[in-house]
């Protein structure tokens, strides 16, 4: 469920990143009064990613398929650390695997984080989890609790993933056929990792039951804890939303359903920096998108000369980046030589 | 296990390239990591049907491998992990966006191979920059240029510990795991009935730990507080900063290639 740099839109991503950050500056002053309380939390909270990180490495057979899956973690660090040393921790592990592994990028980071940490984290946990458990500890209440707080984590999401896709306008993907492509799909991975999930709390409540986060839940202020969560949610789905939506350079899905729908291909109104840009743009580019026409009237207007310059300034470009390359490696070469 | 292995030469194979000594490995990290998001930045903000002018953006990273004595061949390889993604989800673009261009002549592509070609060269820009910011920034300056950023202390050091603690875990669950296949030999994972068992044995022994990492902080003065040193930026670090910012400017609002083309060929 990562998301790539290249799928999302500058606008949607530093959106997705205010979002996170709101969220995790929220969870750091909640984790600080905890730790002023208990400072061994910290080293719990690092060796916890890494229990996570390299879990997920393991793969437990699917019963009754000849596939395996293995754990995502949210839910599972929400229960043994709370929601909010989770949440931190979950945005560690994202961070090492956006830099070691290219899963999800620099960029990307932000929804990530969102999509993975926040709705497990922060909905699926404390409103779907902690109320089942709150009925009383049990087997089957661990079962079910689990299994249904992991699967409205991961639909919404992955739900998230695809508003994100569809806002940044990167794919011409239309919004339902994704929307059926990622919510099935995450429908099956949040049954395994609810079941995974459970096995692994289970055991500990069996032999370790101190370790459970929920064991001592009743004492958090949970009131205003609520209020915070529904306006930090309220605000990042407004900024993540419609801000991105009117600030998109390139709204093709919007573009494509609305395509679709009045039969015309294109829609007035762009960002005006966009525009800006485009003017500029408009004079020297090879290949500028509005010129793009499919009649053949168009096709003999091609000016030929701006095309060869294309061509050229491409090939020189190419050869420029090249040479510097070259030039820079001498460079290292030579200065290895006089240190040496 | 091979996917254990594989992650952990992963990881070490960064964390020793970082190590290096070299003019890109000297500057600030505060300084790499804020030219990595700009660039990120610029590639992933270009028209989605635009290709000739983000070739300039090549320039970055031909420069970053040379000047940073990194090979080129194991970045490549982390980086075409993430190709699938893209070259799945962006599939829909050729098969939709059929309407026709005229590139050259006679020369008619449709739309929608522009757009995914641009989305293949922008996922591989932010990739390879990503990776070159970890090839050449060592996971502590990092957290320096974190701390710096005023990122707070709690989740700096969450990340640093994370980090380290994943050599340490990945070692013993590959033993576990090792020991699991070797019993049960033919199993593609671990059968259903253990998977409490083992995780939750893992877990403990990973409670256990924290308990004697702490106890090791505990003896060396941790009292709850993190200390970072302050980070001071050199003349090199403003240059290497700004140049690159006014480079990516320039590439984002002007097209360079043609351009470039523009004056070789008279055309102006």
């Amino acid at each position: 469920m990562h998301m790539a740099d290249a799928l999302i839109s500058a606008a949607t991503g530093g959106a997705m990143w205010a979002a996170s950050a709101g969220v995790a500056s929220y969870s750091v002053r909640r984790v600080q009064t905890e730790i002023d309380e208990n400072e061994k939390k910290i080293p719990l909270m690092g060796v916890m990613g890494a229990f996570v990180f390299a879990s997920q490495m393991i793969n437990f057979t699917i019963p009754g398929t000849g596939s395996s899956g293995h754990i995502g973690g949210g839910l599972l660090l929400a229960v043994l650390l709370g929601p909010h040393a989770g949440f931190l921790t979950l945005i560690s592990i994202l961070a090492i695997q956006a830099l070691f592994f290219a899963d999800g990028g620099l960029l990307a980071l932000g929804c990530n984080i969102f999509n993975m940490g926040f709705f497990t984290c922060f909905v699926a946990y404390p409103l779907i989890y902690k109320k089942i458990i709150h009925k009383g500890m049990s087997k089957k209440n661990i079962l079910i609790g689990s299994v249904i707080a992991s699967i409205s984590g991961l639909q919404l999401g992955s739900f998230a993933v695809v508003l994100e896709t569809f806002f940044s306008g990167r794919t011409e993907l239309p919004f339902g056929t994704f929307l059926m492509m990622m919510q099935p799909i995450h429908l099956a991975i949040g049954v395994i990792e609810g079941l995974l999930t459970s096995a692994v709390i289970t055991f500990l409540w069996n032999t370790r039951p101190e370790l459970l986060e929920s064991s001592n839940i009743g004492k958090n202020k949970n009131n205003s804890n609520k209020k915070v969560i529904a306006l930090l949610l309220c605000t990042a789905f407004v900024v993540g939303g419609f801000a991105s939506w009117y600030a998109s350079s390139n709204p093709d899905g919007l573009e494509w359903s609305i395509e679709k729908t009045i039969g015309s291909n294109e829609v007035e109104g762009s960002s005006s920096i966009h525009e800006l840009f485009g003017n500029i743009q408009e004079k020297i580019s090879f290949l500028p998108d509005y010129n793009f026409q499919s009649d053949q009237e168009s096709q003999t207007q091609t000016k030929l000369g701006t095309s060869v310059s294309g061509i050229v300034g491409s090939i020189l470009t190419l050869l420029v980046a090249v040479l510097i390359g070259k030039v820079s490696k001498k460079y290292r070469q030579l200065s290895k030589g006089v240190k040496e | 296990m091979n996917r254990i292995t594989k992650s952990m030469y992963g990881i070490r194979y960064f964390d020793e390239t970082a190590q290096n000594d070299t003019m890109i490995h000297k500057l600030n990290p505060l300084v790499k990591l804020l030219v990595s998001f700009v660039y990120i930045l610029t590639a992933v903000s270009f028209g989605k049907y635009e290709i000739v002018s983000m070739i300039p953006l090549a320039i970055y990273p031909a420069i970053v491998f040379n000047l940073g004595d990194i090979k080129i061949l194991p970045v490549l390889k982390s980086s075409l992990l993430v190709m699938p993604l893209i070259l799945f989800v962006g599939i829909s673009n050729p098969m939709l966006d059929r309407e026709t261009v005229v590139i050259f002549e006679n020369v008619v592509v449709s739309r929608g191979i522009l757009s995914y070609i641009s989305l293949i060269i922008k996922c591989t820009l932010s990739v390879i920059c990503g990776m070159l910011l970890i090839a050449t920034t060592s996971v502590d300056d990092l957290a320096k240029a974190l701390g710096s950023m005023h990122v707070p202390k709690i989740f700096i050091m969450t990340f640093l510990l994370t980090y380290r603690y994943i050599y340490v875990l990945i070692e013993e669950f590959s033993n576990i795991s090792t020991s699991y296949f070797l019993r049960a030999p033919g199993q593609k994972g671990i059968h259903y009935k253990l998977w409490g068992p083992l995780l939750g044995q893992l877990l403990m022994r990973t409670y256990d730990r924290a308990q004697s990492i702490y106890s090791a902080m505990s003896l060396r003065g941790y009292r709850g507080k993190y200390y970072t040193v302050k980070n001071i930026l050199h003349i090199n670090d403003y240059l290497y900063l700004i140049l690159w910012i006014v480079f990516l400017f320039m590439v984002r609002f002007n097209n360079v290639p043609v351009m470039l083309g523009n004056i070789m060929t008279g055309a102006f």
